[in-house]
């Protein structure tokens, strides 16, 4: 018998992973709401990227309508919604701050040299240990927190003109026009 | 009219899909002639009428048809002609249509190249690759029709992204999905073989030059993506881990311990079951990426449109396909026997080793490709799998794959002393050693220990083919004998495999320098300004706007010096924008090179007149795509091997009794 059950394990093993491949097509990264939502947004306080010396806390963001953007240099996507959110930064409708995820700070910096600097400021998560608390599937993520410092709305993968126009921008109006 | 013509040759090539994979199938096994005869000439009507479809969708697009829904989307009346015709696979739709277009064309390649073998088997395989053909073909008519329709239609077309409107991206698709798909005939010639119960070494023997051929596409698709990502996406990087990527490259690592395993199981009739397995697991893997890429479960730069029908429709498809062929491994692989008795040390040992560290190799970048999947279906949190978890991965399993790469040409088939393979090498070892530290310790360089080990496995493998070519040269007494030699059977596959051997170590040289030594600076610059980097000097000349056909730019210009003031280079890196779709894009201005590359791109103007560049040197990239040249190379070398070409039946009629005589010997054991 366990002559033919070890040419079992090849289909096994496939089950498995289909099990896995169907839970997966439910959980589509970019529909699913992020736990987080509706809640307050996680503490952290990290050093900032391009000031070493100073940090940024989850109390800077409190207040106002804040946007914190999940990026990193290794990450092709980010390159793709940075125009996107230099775009957003230049309409001045609200502050994007940026978490710096598991990155290297001398190529963090050398990018937004580069590529333009659409961020308030941005906190440098080295070991990624504030992106896990932000529940950080993959960069790029966007979040967008009310001015009691609740997220309303995450956004995975990269920021589109669409989402921008669609969801994002409208958004920000409705939470900046509620009191 | 046109559209609907093909809409309903599509639909007939779906037809012809269902006689194909059923009547010779069923045929064959309550051995019915007739019905095994149908096998070609369906595989004939449904390639026509597949590229019938094709060929009607390929003018939508020339005659900027924008009633069609999907040529609007893709389609634009300003793109150049190269890319009117690259559009038709520049989206989820048509990308699909090829990729059926290529299966029936795989389908009527082996019904061409297949007159010498039994018409049973023959009618299985094609009765195998039909049953691709149905799910793909029924995938495109109900979920993803590429001939709909739109109402009001649009004046002009939502044109190409930008990022796809350029050569390399042009013929990436259909290599690599000639590669993917041609993989299916492996596949098909292994199902075919379980089913029929005669796993042998003319089975493997008619298998080898069709995978040989699958791989030498998927691996010159993997470097031309891999070279197009590098020029440009403008920052210099050469692969990235992304899903979609390593989609295409466990295959390719499947794919390649195939051609190895099914070299053993022609050989020696050994591995059988696991040279079946690998070749289900092959194309497996090609049709798991295709679900990864198309239903949006994972987030990656590649992914299509994501549609949940689509991502269920192809999940049943992958259960039927995969599930079906491994139940059918399942339940016909304890009648198989083993074959060839070897000793616990021997060249069959050592491809096994080397079979199961590349399948190991292979695990890990499924399970860092699902891991973010995994971690969220089973509530254990989020997590995100990035370059850390590869390169450690590839950094831990690649020396021992190449050092036994260096090991199995010399090694005997059966039975091999160690001792004796030992002082075959002991100087390629110590040659090998002495290089690594020359390069390790600040001797030559700067000292670096990746370098080091880089090129202490590249001598390694470099010295293992020059034995081998010794040995060779000995045993064939001379030139005249190597000369007669040239184009005899065996002999192709033998230079065929020294040169991707040597791929491999001009590969990992060209991975480790340009990954431990690459300069690159980020610098504003006025015109007029210069900058120096690594031994040379940079001259910024201004930048000035330009037209294209359908975009405008900014062109830099940039006057590259040697140390001796001599001028290099004068590189013209762009900013496009595309005029329909608006998305700024680099085009790095690039000046190639064998021992290095200078690269250069355009950031953002930063006003008058200064611009924030980018530059960088890259000493050894190329070797990079040029070891992936030199393994495809080999590979369609080993492909054109004479003893493929000969009459089949005769030349397996010899193979065939040895096997049988194999397996009187072993029943009575």
């Amino acid at each position: 018998m366990t002559r033919y059950l070890r040419y079992l394990v090849p289909l096994a093993i496939f089950v498995v992973l289909v099990a896995f491949l169907y839970r997966g097509l439910s959980l589509d990264p970019k529909r699913v709401p992020s736990p987080l939502v509706g809640k307050p947004m996680p503490q952290f306080s990290l050093p900032r990227l391009k000031d070493p010396a100073a940090t940024l806390s989850d109390a800077d963001l409190r207040g106002k309508v804040s946007i914190l953007n999940i990026w990193a240099t290794w990450c092709v996507s980010c390159r793709a919604e940075h125009e996107v959110l230099l775009l957003l930064a230049k309409s001045g409708k609200v502050d994007i701050y940026g978490l710096n995820y598991k990155d290297e700070r001398v190529k963090a910096k050398q990018w937004l040299a580069q590529l333009g600097d659409p961020y308030v400021a941005n906190a440098f998560d080295e070991d990624g240990r504030t992106g896990i608390d932000w529940g950080v599937y993959g960069a790029p993520e966007t979040f967008i927190m009310d001015r009691e410092g609740v997220i309303r709305h995450k956004h995975i993968g990269p920021l589109t003109v669409d989402a921008l126009n669609n969801e994002i921008l409208p958004l920000i109006a409705e939470l900046q026009s509620t009191p | 009219m046109a559209p609907e013509l093909g809409n309903f040759a599509l639909i007939l090539g779906l037809c012809m899909s269902l006689v194909l994979s059923t009547f010779p199938l069923i045929g064959s096994i309550n051995n019915t002639p007739g019905w095994v005869a149908l096998a070609r000439p369906a595989a004939w009507g449904q390639f026509f009428f597949v590229a019938i479809s094709f060929a009607v969708l390929v003018n939508a697009f020339l005659v900027d048809d924008f009633s069609v829904l999907y040529v609007a989307q893709n389609g634009n009346t300003q793109l150049p002609l190269i890319y009117k015709v690259s559009a038709v696979w520049g989206a989820h739709e048509g990308s699909l249509l090829l990729w059926a277009l290529i299966l029936s064309g795989w389908t009527i390649a082996v019904s061409l190249f297949s007159r010498t073998l039994p018409p049973e088997v023959v009618a299985r395989v094609l009765a195998v690759m039909g049953m691709v053909s149905i799910g793909f073909l029924s995938f495109l008519l109900f979920t993803s029709n590429p001939f709909d329709r739109v109402f009001p239609v649009p004046l002009e077309g939502g044109d190409l992204n930008p990022l796809l409107q350029d050569f390399g991206l042009a013929v990436h698709p259909p290599m690599l999905y000639m590669g993917y798909v041609g993989l299916s005939v492996a596949f098909s010639f292994a199902l075919a073989a379980l089913i029929g119960g005669k796993l042998d070494a003319a089975w493997a023997r008619w298998s080898r030059p069709w995978t040989l051929i699958a791989w030498v596409f998927l691996t010159i698709g993997i470097t031309l993506g891999s070279w197009w990502a590098y020029y440009e996406l403008g920052w210099g990087g050469w692969w990235f881990w992304d899903p979609v990527e390593n989609a295409s490259f466990m295959p390719w690592l499947a794919a390649t311990a195939l051609i190895h395993s099914l070299a053993v199981t022609e050989k020696r009739g050994a591995f059988k079951r696991w040279t079946v397995l690998l070749a289900l697991l092959a194309f497996s893997l090609s049709l798991l990426g295709t679900f990864l890429v198309r239903s949006g479960v994972l987030t990656s730069v590649h992914s299509f449109a994501a549609d949940p029908a689509r991502g269920l429709f192809i999940l049943v498809f992958l259960c039927i396909v995969i599930g079906g062929s491994l139940s059918v491994y399942a339940w016909r692989a304890p009648d198989v026997t083993s074959g060839g008795k070897f000793d616990l040390f021997c060249r069959e040992t050592l491809l096994l080793a080397n079979n199961l560290l590349l399948v190991v190799i292979t695990a890990f970048i499924l399970l860092g490709t699902l891991a973010p999947l995994i971690y969220d279906a089973m509530g254990w949190g989020k997590i995100s799998v990035g370059f850390p978890w590869f390169t450690t991965m590839f950094v831990i399993f690649t020396p021992f794959l190449i050092i036994i790469m260096g090991m199995g040409p010399l090694a005997r088939w059966k039975k091999q002393d160690p001792g004796d393979l030992a002082r075959q090498l002991r100087g390629a070892l110590l040659l090998s050693i002495a290089a690594g530290v020359l390069f390790a310790l600040p001797i030559l360089h700067e000292g670096n220990i990746w370098a080091g080990l880089a090129v202490m496995l590249a001598v390694w493998l470099l010295s293992s083919v020059v034995l081998s070519l010794r040995q060779r040269w000995r045993y064939r007494k001379g030139i005249a004998g190597i000369l007669k030699d040239f184009g005899s059977r065996g002999s192709n596959s033998y230079y065929g495999m020294i040169i991707a051997h040597l791929g491999v170590a001009v590969f990992a040289i060209g991975v480790t320098f340009v990954t431990q030594f690459d300069v690159e600076q980020d610098i504003r610059m006025s015109p007029g300004q210069t900058v120096a980097l690594a031994g040379h000097t940079f001259r910024f000349d201004g930048a000035r706007a330009i037209e294209g056909p359908n975009y405008r730019a900014d062109q830099g210009t940039i006057r590259v010096f040697n140390s001796a003031g001599e001028e290099v280079a004068v590189l013209n890196p762009e900013k496009r924008t595309y005029l329909v779709q608006t998305r700024p894009m680099t085009e790095a201005g690039i000046n190639p090179g064998f021992m290095r590359d200078i690269y250069v791109s355009l950031g953002e103007t930063l006003g008058s007149g200064d611009w924030s560049l980018r530059l960088y040197y890259k000493p050894v990239v190329r070797w990079i795509w040029f070891g992936g040249i030199l393994i495809a190379i080999g590979g369609l070398l080993a492909a054109s091997d004479r003893r493929y070409r000969m009459d089949t039946v005769r030349a397996a009629a010899p193979v065939a009794r040895t096997a049988a005589k194999q397996f009187a010997a072993e029943s009575r054991t």
